[in-house]
């Protein structure tokens, strides 16, 4: 059976990696397992320069899933390339860092760092406030995506991975944005804007009122948007979105994508990842299904 | 490094109305733990409620490996977790949290609890008064009724002062009042507390007027419990107005030395 998968120019040996903001920088999550067992450890969103996050409260439950308003919170590249990446490099799997900024110039600078590290690709964030636009998300328009994934693109030779927000009108836009601009594959969805009110104090339960919401809450939603993207575009797909075993990694990969995230589904069971890459190799058996590429865009629409 | 245990609840107390004490076998939690740390506690294998509770640790049975937490019933999660019958299993991470509490080189300590913040209390009573050390003890409770574990508390502490916020058991008023009186007579190493906000802030105060070591166990809303989602933050002490800075409950804490965090 075969579930080696060539992402974007990065040989996985399965198809599961860990979301962004979901798995640190993977020591936490290395005290329950082997990280060599992932096809990859994306980073959490790391910037220039350190950043604090917003105030607490941060994180809140919600029916089926979690919103949260993290802020961002991060010690900055420097200190991820002599303090994280040592760590992470001693286990068998790829490292993908995922980059966050507040400008064009600053998303640039860190990638030309980025470039320099020993790192197996890079996942451009924009879903970050873009401060010069009046703090509007980077990836909500065309334009928008193309403009930052090519000047990101001048300065990155590794494997380039632009990870969509779901909070667009019609996310095959952006998503070709990305194409249109030589991103080698785009990652989706990134969380849903969301919000929830305490009915007694009336306030919103999070410091920042609103927050992104994630878990499987969001899955339906997140397995439509990668099958539309997969129609739209020729690069490769990474889905998540609640995915929190390996029947929900299957309905991705079916969708359209070439590999999968596991996000929020990591705070609920630490296994979750290690559980969904044996669920996939399950279905696969039960399928007779020699190579895990046999899986990838196989939905029969009605 | 945490554990996750599937264990079974062996014994089912029901304290009051909406507070009941698990006791679970989980020796490879009990062999590690400290006083002060937590668990994340699974409430079922549905996705709903989608994120594990934090609960703290009350009791740590060392020779048998049970391992006791004592849970007032709040919302979903906490309404479902208190259906469990004995018998039943639990699925539990922990021991969780680097900041415990720390017994140093104290003599004469104070331990200051209120409401559901006394529970992670009693292991931290426990070790102090085996240690040799001279435990007072000052719990609050805001009646009569919900008065719990008044005979645990006293065996392991050498004095203890319950106080109701409406007088009608023992002392009137805030349990931090009469600590504040023992103080002005005695001399005290530290103080510990877990509770309240308002009581964790007037302890931090208390002690540093005084000049007094002081431990606070916190609570904030969490994600993961691991420390990797950065949800449970609270403020560090003496950080820029306009460029706050954070440390995490569920990693750094929960309990934190008063002087770094902000409350
Ligand atoms: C480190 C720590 C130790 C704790 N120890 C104990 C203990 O020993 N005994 C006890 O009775 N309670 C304890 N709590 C509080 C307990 O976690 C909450 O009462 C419980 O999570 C409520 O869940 P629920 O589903 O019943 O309520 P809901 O209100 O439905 O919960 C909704 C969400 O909010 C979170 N939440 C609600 N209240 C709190 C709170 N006070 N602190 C943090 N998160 C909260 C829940 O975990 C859940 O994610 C502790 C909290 C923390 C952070
Ligand atoms: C606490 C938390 C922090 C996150 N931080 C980031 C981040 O730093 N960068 C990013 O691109 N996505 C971040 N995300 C989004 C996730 O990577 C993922 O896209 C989203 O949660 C949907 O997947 P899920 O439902 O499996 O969690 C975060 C999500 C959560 C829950």
């Amino acid at each position: 059976m075969n579930t080696k998968i060539n992402f974007a120019g990065i040989e996985m040996k399965n198809p599961v990696t860990v979301a962004s903001g979901t798995f640190g920088y993977g020591r936490e999550y290395s005290e329950f397992y082997d990280l060599g067992k992932l096809g990859a450890v994306i980073t959490k969103g790391t910037s220039l320069k350190p950043r604090p996050g917003n105030k607490p409260t941060r994180v809140y439950e919600t029916t089926g899933g979690m919103i949260n308003s993290i802020g961002l919170q991060n010690p900055g590249v420097e200190y991820f390339a002599s303090y994280d990446l040592p760590f992470l490099r001693k286990f068998d799997t790829k490292v993908i860092v995922n980059a966050c900024g507040s400008s064009v110039e600053e998303y640039v600078e860190l990638c030309k760092i980025l470039n320099t590290l020993d790192i197996d690709g890079v996942e451009l964030n924009l879903s970050c406030p873009n401060v010069k636009a009046g703090c509007l998300a980077f990836g909500t328009t065309y334009d928008g995506v193309k403009g930052i994934t090519s000047a990101v693109r001048k300065v990155l030779d590794k494997p380039l991975i632009v990870k969509l927000t779901p909070n667009v009108t019609d996310i095959t836009q952006t998503a070709k944005g990305a194409e249109n601009a030589g991103a080698d594959a785009v990652s989706l969805i990134n969380t849903l804007l969301a919000m929830k009110i305490d009915i007694n104090t009336k306030k919103p339960v999070l410091a920042n009122n609103t927050g992104g919401l994630s878990g499987p809450a969001i899955k339906p939603v997140a397995v439509r948007m990668v099958y539309q993207v997969s129609k739209a575009v020729k690069i490769p797909i990474m889905g998540l979105g609640g995915i929190v075993n390996g029947e929900d990694a299957i309905e991705f990969m079916l969708a359209g994508a070439s590999t999968v995230s596991i996000g929020c589904g990591n705070f609920i069971n630490p296994y979750t990842a290690v559980e969904t890459i044996n669920g996939i190799e399950a279905y696969m058996k039960k399928h007779n299904i020699e190579d895990i590429k046999d899986i990838i865009g196989k939905v029969e629409m009605n | 490094m945490p554990k996750q245990v599937y264990t079974k609840l062996v014994k089912k107390e029901k304290l009051l109305d909406d507070l009941y004490k698990f006791s679970v076998e989980a020796k490879e939690i009990v062999d590690i733990a400290k006083p002060g740390n937590f668990l994340e506690i699974r409430i079922n294998e549905n996705l709903d409620p989608f994120l594990r509770r934090p609960i703290s640790i009350y009791n740590l049975n060392k020779e048998k490996g049970i391992l006791e937490f004592i849970f007032q019933v709040k919302g979903k999660g906490t309404q479902l977790l208190s259906k469990k019958e004995e018998g039943d299993f639990i699925d539990i991470i922990g021991p969780l949290g680097s900041g415990t509490f720390k017994l140093e080189e104290y003599k004469n300590i104070a331990i200051l609890g209120g409401g559901i913040g006394i529970f992670p209390l009693y292991e931290l009573a426990k070790e102090a008064k085996q240690d040799g050390i001279n435990v007072n003890m000052y719990i609050e409770f805001r009646n009569k009724n919900l008065v719990v574990l008044e005979k645990e508390f006293e065996e392991k502490s050498s004095k203890l002062t319950i106080t109701t916020d409406d007088g009608s058991y023992k002392n009137s008023g805030f349990a931090i009042q009469y600590l504040e009186r023992d103080l002005n007579e005695n001399k005290l190493d530290a103080i510990y507390a877990c509770g309240p906000l308002p009581m964790l802030r007037a302890a931090k105060k208390l002690a540093e007027e005084r000049n007094i070591p002081c431990q606070l166990s916190l609570e904030e809303k969490m994600g993961c419990g691991l420390g990797v989602c950065l949800g449970c933050a609270v403020k560090t002490a003496n950080s820029p107005v306009d460029n706050p800075q954070y440390i995490h409950v569920c990693k750094a804490g929960p309990v934190f030395d008063s002087k770094l965090v902000e409350i």
